[in-house]
């Protein structure tokens, strides 16, 4: 198939970005949507035109690096897919694709498609951790912790830490990131002594990021790779109110 | 240069205790004055990082990805094993040593394998601890599955993501320490070389990816934890730029390289579709559990699946393996699975697959049972394929996986440079020939979380050398050559792109030096290697300049350093006369077909000395000498 791509192309954070306009042509329908980027790059070099700079590392929806918008929707049009995971199938032949980097002032662009996203890493290192050292830990099976708070949890722990949430968000809102984070530990017995002084630090981060707040739209649980439910942040909410009340 | 491995000595179960005791320990005062660079933020990285910050060290933390959370251990999907004998099914450290030892074909050290046996344990404790969601029976206690031709159940899972939470408890606990100004993380930086003063391992030349910048960091002791090198073969399970640079680098500036010729490929991925592949995916093996391999009876045989009859299927896993059937090792079904496509019976439009079939256990369980246990893996299948594995069965073929060659390092995890650890899959410690299934995320965190902060200090305390300063002559060189590698790849502008060199270099090594070696391939690709590479040097292409993302120039780099890397793998091959564990010689095979052995002439580790590019690396041999176990063949039948 045949495809005519819009691509954002930025030198670096200062410069002003624009889109270049690429015809990728004889791309196969098993391609992956990076697979795809790669016959465009493996082009445009052999033409002497510099390669497009997108994140990427695993491709296999794991690692949370690729991030990009598609036609407006982060991570494309198939639901619960990262970029990496998404196949040229679902495109149509001769079909306009307009390839664009998140977009959010706390995820400043680096080079063409690629961001920095370090913003999420100062908010785990904030308080999204429960703080044992090595060695000392009591034996596993010493803490029981019911099925359901381990499957609760996991769900949230599934996070892969893209970023399309904040991505999708029109406010740029990093809750549902955080409250992922959150619940993952507040779900668990092992989480709960620091319980109310994570969700405060962790809100209190993010804030100071300048990502935006939540105004309930759930775009991000629709582009969320992983599906993280949006009632996370109901759950979050209601952590940071108690952590506020019993201060 | 003589090889001590200073393996204690005394009774295996009390030589790590009693190495513990003998091992010179670093005041608490003197541990702030002390720096240490880790390179790689991987299950060992990352749990290194953190504890040695733990312990009051100054840690400088790097890696290539924009965060530690991204590094590739992040995708390992079925377990981490323990010998916890939670499930009472005769399980204990000797039989997890003993299964791991005869898993890696007797070509492992037994001193190290035990301690890992002997700390895995303490690594659930402390992944519990830190709130790794692992599964729960409905009694509240950890759920373990057997995993990969284990006879009990010893793995411990997350659903399919045991990697993934892993890796996030390791890096929040680095990110812990990152918050509390122990360490310093540097992320979108890549390692160019190592630097060496009065013959120690003193600091590191990096590349800052984003500004370009090349620049020097020095230390009181360097640890990589780097991972391995399996997209040598270009294709591979591992991520895109999972890359062999860290450890070659260090390897030409004097530390020996162990058994490159031990690469694991894994048996159910999924198979290649086009040229356009740009990696392969791995589905997690546990799925053997359940499902059974087969591939038709005749050749060329290109009905639907569904159109087979039972009796013209052949379970050719159950039939060769009946004790361990679908479960037998990596190594042995990866194997036969290449010799059932060799005969013409491979399924799939490439005819390179056999089939992975659910049917027996969706009618035995039910579909919701098969959907709980498998369900990810299934969508991630579905969303590669287009087709539904809970109706049509899976097309898998092997792909390269697992590097079990490394650095060569000795029972304290330092390599033959004195002052450089290395750890985790960048090394090549405790799997021999071949590593069993959830083996590795217990090696790399056995080795960052409860090996590595015992060992280093002793090393601190034993060679009280001052840092260097990051602006001596030694550093000064390295950035120079270094900037001149970076203009020199800038400056060619030749006709072909990196990545077609690598695919070049992966076909290769794939065809010649991958499932299946012989004398007469391994000489061909060790022929046409040089060549390659010197076409490399006069017609790559990478535009754009040094001072900036340059997504080119990185992979440039990295190819370049394969291509160098790929000579001594295919040497190793070659001189490695017997087949054992992933390292398969057409030479020497049982009437069956199966690997032999030769304990007379190769029960030893090979660790080669770098000579120059070109030049003919110096072998050196550890002898391997088992006193607890008695070497027997390998037989799954
Ligand atoms: S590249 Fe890792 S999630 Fe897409």
């Amino acid at each position: 198939m045949n495809l005519k791509l819009r691509i954002w192309r930025q030198k670096n954070s200062g410069a002003k970005g624009y889109f270049q306009k690429v015809d990728a042509k004889g791309i196969s329908p098993d391609m992956s949507f990076l697979e795809m980027l790669d016959v465009v790059n493996e082009e445009l070099l052999a033409k002497g035109e510099e390669p497009v700079i997108f994140d990427h590392d695993c491709r296999e929806g794991i690692c949370g690096a690729c991030s990009l918008v598609i036609n407006g929707v982060a991570h494309g049009p198939e639901r619960g897919t990262t970029t990496c995971q998404l196949h040229m199938r679902h495109f149509k032949d001769g079909q306009i694709i307009v390839i664009e980097p998140w977009r959010a002032s706390a995820f400043p662009v680096l080079k063409d498609l690629a961001v920095d996203r370090g913003a999420f890493d100062r908010i785990i290192q904030a308080g999204g951790f429960v703080s044992v050292g090595a060695g000392g830990a009591p034996d596993g099976n010493a803490i029981p912790v019911s099925k359901n708070s381990a499957e609760l949890a996991m769900d949230a722990a599934a996070c892969i830490g893209c970023g399309a949430c904040v991505a999708a968000c029109k406010n740029a809102s990093a809750m549902l990131f955080v409250a992922a984070k959150v619940s993952h530990l507040a779900a668990l017995p092992q989480g709960q002594v620091e319980r109310a002084a994570r969700v405060e630090r962790m809100v209190a981060q993010m804030d100071q990021e300048g990502f935006g707040n939540c105004t309930n739209q759930f775009e991000c649980q629709a582009v969320c790779p992983k599906e993280i439910g949006v009632w996370f942040i109901a759950k979050m909410n209601k952590e940071y109110l108690k952590a506020k009340i019993c201060q | 240069m003589s090889l001590d491995a200073k393996v204690p000595l005394g009774p295996l179960a009390e030589k790590w205790d009693k190495r513990k005791f003998e091992l010179k320990l670093v005041s608490p005062a003197n541990k702030r004055k002390v720096d240490v660079i880790v390179v790689g933020t991987g299950l060992a990285g990352a749990s290194a990082a953190a504890s040695l910050a733990e312990l009051g060290y100054n840690v400088h933390a790097f890696c290539f990805q924009d965060s530690p959370r991204r590094a590739h251990s992040i995708a390992a999907q079925g377990g981490i094993n323990a010998a916890k004998n939670y499930q009472n099914d005769g399980d204990s450290i000797t039989r997890l040593f003993y299964d791991t030892i005869k898993g890696g074909d007797f070509r492992a050290r037994e001193a190290n394998v035990y301690r890992l046996a002997q700390v895995s344990g303490n690594i659930i404790d402390q992944c519990v601890a830190q709130g790794v969601p692992f599964a729960r029976e409905y009694g509240g206690l950890l759920a373990n599955r057997s995993f990969g031709g284990a006879q009990v159940s010893r793995t411990f899972y997350a659903r399919g993501q045991t990697g993934q939470q892993l890796l996030l408890g390791a890096t929040q606990a680095l990110e812990r320490q990152i918050g509390l100004g122990r360490v310093a993380m540097h992320p979108r930086t890549e390692m160019l070389d190592l630097v060496v003063v009065d013959g120690h391992a003193k600091g590191i030349i990096v590349r800052d990816l984003v500004s370009g910048k090349i620049g020097a960091y020095a230390a009181d002791a360097v640890v990589l934890a780097t991972g391995g090198y399996a997209n040598v073969f270009y294709l591979s399970t591992n991520a895109i730029g999972s890359n062999v640079t860290a450890i070659w680098r260090a390897h030409k500036k004097g530390a020996f390289f162990a058994n490159p010729c031990y690469t694991q490929i894994h048996p159910t991925c999924i198979p290649v579709t086009g040229d356009h592949q740009s990696k392969l995916t791995l589905m997690s093996e546990s799925l053997r559990n359940d499902g059974r391999i087969w591939a038709p009876k005749k050749q060329g045989d290109r009905r639907a699946p569904g159109d087979i009859p039972e009796n013209e299927r052949d379970y050719y896993l159950e039939r060769k393996y009946p004790s361990f059937g679908n479960l037998a090792p990596r190594d042995i079904s990866s194997r036969a699975a290449k010799e059932v496509c060799d005969e013409g019976r491979g399924v799939g439009q490439s005819g390179r697959g056999v089939y992975l079939d659910f049917a027996e256990a969706i009618r035995r369980l039910g579909k919701a049972v098969i959907k709980e246990r498998y369900g990810n893996l299934f969508d991630m299948y579905q969303k590669i394929t287009a087709e539904n594995p809970y109706e049509t069965p899976m097309r898998i073929y092997p792909a390269a996986h697992y590097a079990m060659g490394g650095i060569w390092v000795d029972y304290h995890l330092m390599s033959s440079l004195p002052g450089l650890f290395v750890l985790g899959e960048a090394n090549f410690s405790d799997h021999g020939a071949n590593r069993l299934g959830a083996s590795a995320l217990m090696q790399g965190l056995a080795d960052g979380y409860f090996i590595l902060p015992y060992t280093i200090g002793d090393y601190f305390a034993s060679h009280k050398k001052p840092r260097p300063a990051a602006d001596q002559a030694e550093f000064k060189q390295g950035e120079a050559e270094a900037g001149e590698r970076v203009k020199k790849l800038l400056s060619i502008r030749g006709r072909r792109s990196p990545v077609s060199f690598h695919r070049e270099l992966g076909r290769l090594l794939w065809e010649y030096c991958g499932m299946a070696r012989n004398d007469r391939g391994l000489r061909k690709a060790l022929a046409a290697i040089p060549s390659l590479r010197e076409e490399f040097w006069k017609n790559v292409n990478v535009l754009g300049d040094g001072d900036g993302l340059n997504s080119g120039l990185e992979r440039a780099g990295r190819v370049a350093d394969f291509l160098e890397f790929g000579e001594l793998l295919c040497l190793d091959a070659l001189t490695r006369e017997e087949s054992c564990g992933g390292h398969f010689r057409q030479e020497h095979q049982t009437p069956e077909g199966e690997a032999r052995r030769d304990d007379a002439k190769f029960c030893h580790v090979s660790a080669w000395e770098f000579k120059g590019v070109g030049q003919a690396p110096v072998l050196h041999k550890e002898p391997l000498a088992f006193e607890n176990v008695s070497l027997t063949e390998r037989s799954y039948k």
